[in-house]
C-alpha cells in the first residue's frame, strides 16, 4: 500500500466515464489518510463483467468539512470521511 | 446555498451536496412482497455468479436521469436487472414485455 | 434539476405498481430458463426478513458492558459478531466506530444506499432518499437537528460516506442512568437510528427497536 496513515493526499479531479465510486464532491479535494483498509476488487471493471483483479488498495480518507464545502455551516472541527481507492489518490503538494 | 465544484460533471446518482430545499421525509414503509422479491432475486443472481453488486449499481446509474429521480428504490433495481441481464444475453430484448402480454 | 426529498412511491395501478407484476414475471422467466432456482430466491427472502437491528443492538450492549469486547468490536466487527453467535455475512466488511463525548459519527451512502444490513436489517426509506444522500455530507448538523440530535459545540462531527466495500456501524454513547441495567435491557435501548448516528439512546422505557 502506497500511502500511510497521516499522509496528506489529494483526490484526483478527473472525469471518469462509467461506474466508479469516488464521489464528485471529493474530487480535487485534499485530505488525510485515516486508515489503510485491505485491497478489494476494482468495482470499475467488475461493473462491466470483469473480475475486478488485481485488487486495489482502499483507504479511509478524512477531510475537513470547511475544505470541502464553500459556506459550510458547521464547526471547524467537523470532518467527512470516505473510502477511496488508491488509484484515485495523489500525494498532496 | 453550498458551493460545490460545478466543473466536475456529476452523474445523477452522485448526490453528495446536491442542492435540496425540502426537509427529509422520515416516513417509512414496510417492504412490499415485490420489493423483497426484487432484492432476493438480485441476491440469488449474485450468489450464482450471474450478476454482481457492481453491475447492479452500474445498471442503476445508467438510467436516464429523469427516470432515476422519478423511480422508487426497487424500481431502479428492477431496471438494472433487466438492463444487465439483457446485456448478458440472459433475457431477450422485449422478452419480458411479451411475457406480460405487452 | 428537479429535487425530491424522498424516493417516489412506485407508480401504481391499483394496489401494486407495474413493477410488481414485472418482477414476478422476471423471476418466472429466469427460473424457467434455469438461470436461478426458486428455492434460492426463497432462501434469500427468508434471510432478508430475518435481519433486524436487534443483532446490532446486541453488539452495542455487549460493548457497553465489556470494554475488552468493545476493543475487539472496534478492531474486527465481523469476528466480534461471530463471538456472539451473530451472522455478519462474509461480505461486505463491517467496521464499528465509537461515539464519545468528544466525537459523533454519522453514516450515509451518497452514491446509492450501502448499509450494514446483516446487522441492522433493511435501511429506512429516508436513508435511501435523495435528500439524505445529499445533505448528510454537506449539512450534517442540519440533518441531525431535524432528527432531534443537538451536539455540543465542542463535539467533532464525523460523517462517513460508505463509498466502497466497508459498512459502518455506530456504537452510540451509553446513556446515563443505566448502571443497574443488564445486557438485555441495555440492548433494548439501542435503536436502529442510533447505530446510523441519527439518534442517541436514552434511559427511558425502551421503545420497539426500529
Amino acid at each position: 500500500m502506497r500511502y500511510r496513515v497521516g499522509e496528506r493526499v489529494r483526490v484526483a479531479a478527473r472525469a471518469h466515464e462509467g461506474h466508479h465510486r469516488t464521489p464528485g464532491y471529493l474530487k480535487g479535494k485534499t485530505g488525510t489518510i485515516e486508515r489503510a483498509h485491505a485491497s478489494f476488487p476494482n468495482p470499475e471493471t467488475r461493473a462491466y463483467g470483469g473480475d475486478g483483479l488485481p485488487e486495489q488498495p482502499l483507504y479511509l480518507v478524512g477531510f475537513v468539512q470547511r475544505d470541502v464545502w464553500y459556506g459550510y455551516q458547521g464547526r471547524a472541527s467537523d470532518r467527512i470521511y470516505a473510502d477511496v481507492f488508491e488509484h484515485w489518490l495523489e500525494e498532496a503538494q | 446555498m453550498l458551493g460545490y465544484d460545478r466543473q466536475m460533471e456529476r452523474a445523477v446518482h452522485d448526490r453528495g451536496g446536491w442542492p435540496v430545499d425540502a426537509a427529509i421525509d422520515r416516513s417509512e414503509h414496510e417492504l412490499a412482497d415485490w420489493e423483497l422479491l426484487t432484492d432476493a432475486l438480485v441476491g440469488a443472481l449474485n450468489r450464482e455468479g450471474v450478476m454482481n453488486v457492481d453491475e447492479l449499481r452500474r445498471g442503476i446509474e445508467s438510467m436516464p436521469p429523469d427516470e432515476y429521480e422519478r423511480a422508487s428504490y426497487y424500481e431502479r433495481w428492477l431496471y438494472s436487472l433487466e438492463t444487465v441481464l439483457t446485456e448478458k444475453g440472459m433475457l431477450e430484448p422485449g422478452e419480458l414485455d411479451r411475457r406480460l402480454g405487452g | 434539476m428537479s429535487e425530491h426529498d424522498h424516493d417516489h412511491p412506485p407508480i401504481t395501478d391499483g394496489d401494486e405498481p407495474a413493477a410488481a407484476a414485472r418482477v414476478r414475471a422476471l423471476e418466472e422467466l429466469l427460473v424457467a430458463k434455469g438461470t436461478v432456482r426458486r428455492e434460492d430466491v426463497r432462501q434469500m427472502i427468508d434471510w432478508l426478513v430475518s435481519r433486524s437491528p436487534a443483532d446490532g443492538a446486541r453488539l452495542v450492549a455487549r460493548a457497553w458492558i465489556d470494554p475488552e469486547f468493545k476493543e475487539r468490536l472496534l478492531g474486527d466487527a465481523r469476528a466480534a459478531a461471530l463471538e456472539l453467535g451473530l451472522e455478519p455475512g462474509p461480505s461486505p466488511v463491517v467496521m464499528a466506530v465509537e461515539n464519545t463525548p468528544a466525537v459523533h459519527h454519522m453514516v450515509v451512502c451518497t452514491l446509492c444506499s450501502c448499509y450494514p444490513r446483516a446487522l441492522l436489517g433493511p435501511p429506512p426509506d429516508w436513508y435511501k432518499s435523495l435528500s439524505y444522500r445529499s445533505r448528510a455530507v454537506s449539512d450534517p448538523r442540519g440533518v441531525l437537528s431535524e432528527f432531534g440530535v443537538e451536539l455540543n459545540d465542542n463535539v467533532e462531527l464525523r460523517v462517513l460516506d460508505s463509498t466502497a466495500d466497508i459498512r459502518y456501524l455506530v456504537i452510540p454513547i451509553r446513556p446515563a442512568g443505566t448502571q443497574e441495567m443488564n445486557e438485555e435491557q441495555l440492548a433494548a435501548l439501542v435503536t436502529r437510528d442510533a447505530m446510523i448516528g441519527l439518534a442517541q439512546p436514552v434511559a427511558t422505557t425502551p421503545a420497539p427497536v426500529h
